[in-house]
């Protein structure tokens, strides 16, 4: 069970920009784990997605430098060679965008589309019809056998992201990447591709990297929780143990401010002020502008990961130094 | 079960087809081209060769109903003949402008830096070349005749198709689905060929009926010039330009050669047009 799937190493990835470097990911490190659902949580634009990407090695290309390792199975995926890397896209490592409406290819039907990934494994047409049929009915696609002959188009949101995961099934990948994969869909639709992501990982062992900023989602499937904060993976840990027990400020925030269901007390809490542009490498803590507990060395120092407790790593100079 | 909804689906795209009235006339149209093209042994009631059949500048009869040219060749038989030149000169103009200009807007758009950068510059060195000149030129190095001539403009026109197959690429290659098909495992030649180019179809099918009598036109241009194809071929720009020898005493000459080039363009044009309606995958579900 704990055996290791795809581990980050110190990784950062710098945009270049007008002014200098746009700093977008900073010092990553997480483990996952065969099996395990690891989401990582976060605002818009603190490099969630990027990280994602830069597994695919999908970042647009051109403009970003990185630096750090990405260790799947043991190997480095920034020294694959572009054919290995093809490789391993899809067949071990599988990816669900966000945005299912203009994730599939418009001019071929569905069930083509899926066929001609099925067909890379060398079957017959007959056996990858019958393949995609079956797969289209484990995603609890309504009226299957009719429906893989759908161009995209003719499908709702809902059923084309169902369509993407019985894709991404097809090849049964070790590690799946799915990009916020319910944002665009309304709760109904998000509840069953929670439940067939959880059965993915029940049936066949598949490691999940979820991204979302969901707190639901996260303490209904994940395992583990990774918690960033413009680019920096300021706290991660054992889902139950954050959750009860969160260390960081931004996260004891973050946990304050989600709506409760037990208490009607008005307003939501907030966070004040925004998220900094880390345009140069500034010294300190990257949330000290709006921490309550900032002290000099926040502003002067950007704080080492700390462990905390079992598997739980804090990145804030209060935390381990003292008791607040 | 299969068959029968494949079945009706065949019926739907026919019925579409029907209703698309550009399409049919264009379809008839370039229908008949081509059968005309494959029957001229039987339609033709003289070899295109043969003098002297009739009377010297004859005009329109019964025996003769385009009339007669200079030589006593009947021009019926000549036009006839002479759409096997035209489609021949369409098939090889417009897959050799197709496959260069795709190959090279693709490549650009979809490798971009320096690829793109020295194929766009060859592109547009195209273009700041008079084609006319660029293709005698060619002819000049490549020798005369009817398929170097083809070859010759194909060689300048190509550039139109790979400016727009640029631009799309370069519009399509964000688009979600590319990703989704990069993260899939698809090759870069995957991505190119089976999630880029099925989207451009639409817009190239539209540029090449437009384009397609234009390589018709630039051949008789280049025949006109005595580049192109040579006497006796019933070729009809080397006809039409013939004719004007004698547009005064005799136009039937140049006219019904003439007739037949536009109506084959006209074919080109309205088919392009229908096709690019239907083609669209937007309009299916309509």
């Amino acid at each position: 069970m704990n055996e290791e799937l795809l581990r980050l190493e110190n990784l950062s990835i710098d945009y270049k920009v007008k002014d200098g470097y746009l700093s977008a990911v900073n010092d990553v490190n997480c483990v996952i784990n065969k099996g395990e659902v690891f989401a990582i949580v976060g605002e818009s634009g603190c490099g969630k997605s990027t990280v994602a990407h830069s597994i695919m090695n999908l970042l647009p290309g051109g403009n970003e430098e990185i630096s750090g390792k990405i260790i799947f199975k043991g190997k480095d995926l920034r020294e694959c060679t572009r054919q290995e890397m093809e490789a391993i896209r899809g067949k071990e490592i599988g990816m669900i965008f966000q945005n299912p409406l203009d994730s599939l290819n418009p001019v071929y039907k569905v069930g083509d589309q899926m066929a001609e990934a099925i067909l890379l494994d060398k079957v017959d047409k007959q056996e990858a019809w019958n393949r995609v049929i079956k797969l289209f009915k484990d995603v609890k696609m309504p009226d299957a056998e009719e429906r893989v002959n759908s161009f995209p188009h003719e499908l709702s949101g809902g059923m084309r992201q169902r369509v993407m995961i019985a894709m991404m099934l097809s090849r049964n990948p070790e590690l799946l990447i799915a990009d916020e994969p319910t944002t665009a869909l309304d709760v109904t639709i998000e509840a069953q591709i929670l439940q067939i992501m959880k059965d993915l990982k029940d049936k066949f062992n598949t490691a999940i990297m979820l991204i979302t900023h969901n707190f639901g989602l996260v303490a209904e499937i994940a395992d583990k929780i990774g918690i960033m904060y413009a680019g920096e993976m300021i706290e991660s840990g054992d889902v139950f143990e954050i959750f009860a027990h969160p260390t960081h400020p931004y996260t004891q925030l973050l946990m304050q401010a989600l709506p409760s269901k037990t208490k009607a007390e008005g307003r939501l809490k907030t966070i004040d002020g925004s998220v900094p542009r880390i345009t140069e490498k500034k010294p300190g803590c990257r949330f000290a502008n709006r921490c309550p507990y900032a002290k000099e060395i926040c502003l002067n120092e950007n704080p080492e990961a700390v462990f905390v407790g079992e598997g739980h790593y804090c990145r804030c100079h209060m935390v381990g130094k003292e008791e607040k | 079960m299969s068959t029968n909804t494949k079945n009706s689906k065949f019926k739907e795209t026919v019925y579409e087809c029907w209703k698309n009235k550009n399409f049919m006339i264009g379809f008839v149209i370039l229908l008949s081209v081509i059968l005309i093209a494959l029957f001229a042994d039987f339609i033709a009631p003289y070899d295109y060769a043969q003098q002297n059949v009739g009377p010297r500048f004859g005009k329109p009869s019964g025996d003769f109903w385009f009339g007669t040219d200079e030589l006593g060749r009947d021009i019926f038989s000549r036009v006839v003949y002479g759409s096997r030149i035209a489609l021949w000169v369409a098939f090889l103009g417009g897959s050799l402008q197709l496959v260069i200009g795709v190959a090279v807007g693709l490549a650009c758009g979809f490798f971009g830096k320096w690829v793109d950068r020295v194929l766009s510059f060859m592109t547009d060195l195209t273009w700041c070349i008079p084609g006319t000149i660029l293709a005698l030129a060619v002819v000049t190095l490549i020798g005369k005749g009817l398929t170097n001539t083809v070859i010759a403009i194909s060689l300048v026109a190509w550039a139109s198709y790979a400016r727009t197959v640029r631009a799309k690429t370069l519009s399509l290659k964000n688009m979600a689905f590319v990703e989704t098909g990069k993260a899939f495992g698809e090759s870069n030649f995957s991505l190119m060929v089976r999630y880029i180019l099925p989207n451009i179809i639409p817009s190239l099918i539209v540029m090449v009926s437009l384009n397609l009598p234009g390589t018709i036109m630039s051949t008789t241009t280049l025949s006109f010039l005595g580049l192109g194809s040579q006497p006796p071929s019933p070729d009809w720009g080397l006809a039409i330009s013939k004719g004007i020898e004698n547009i005064t005493r005799a136009p039937w000459l140049s006219i019904f050669p003439g007739l037949a080039l536009v109506y084959t363009t006209f074919g080109f044009n309205l088919l392009g047009e229908g096709l690019r309606d239907l083609l669209d995958p937007h309009m299916k579900s309509q």
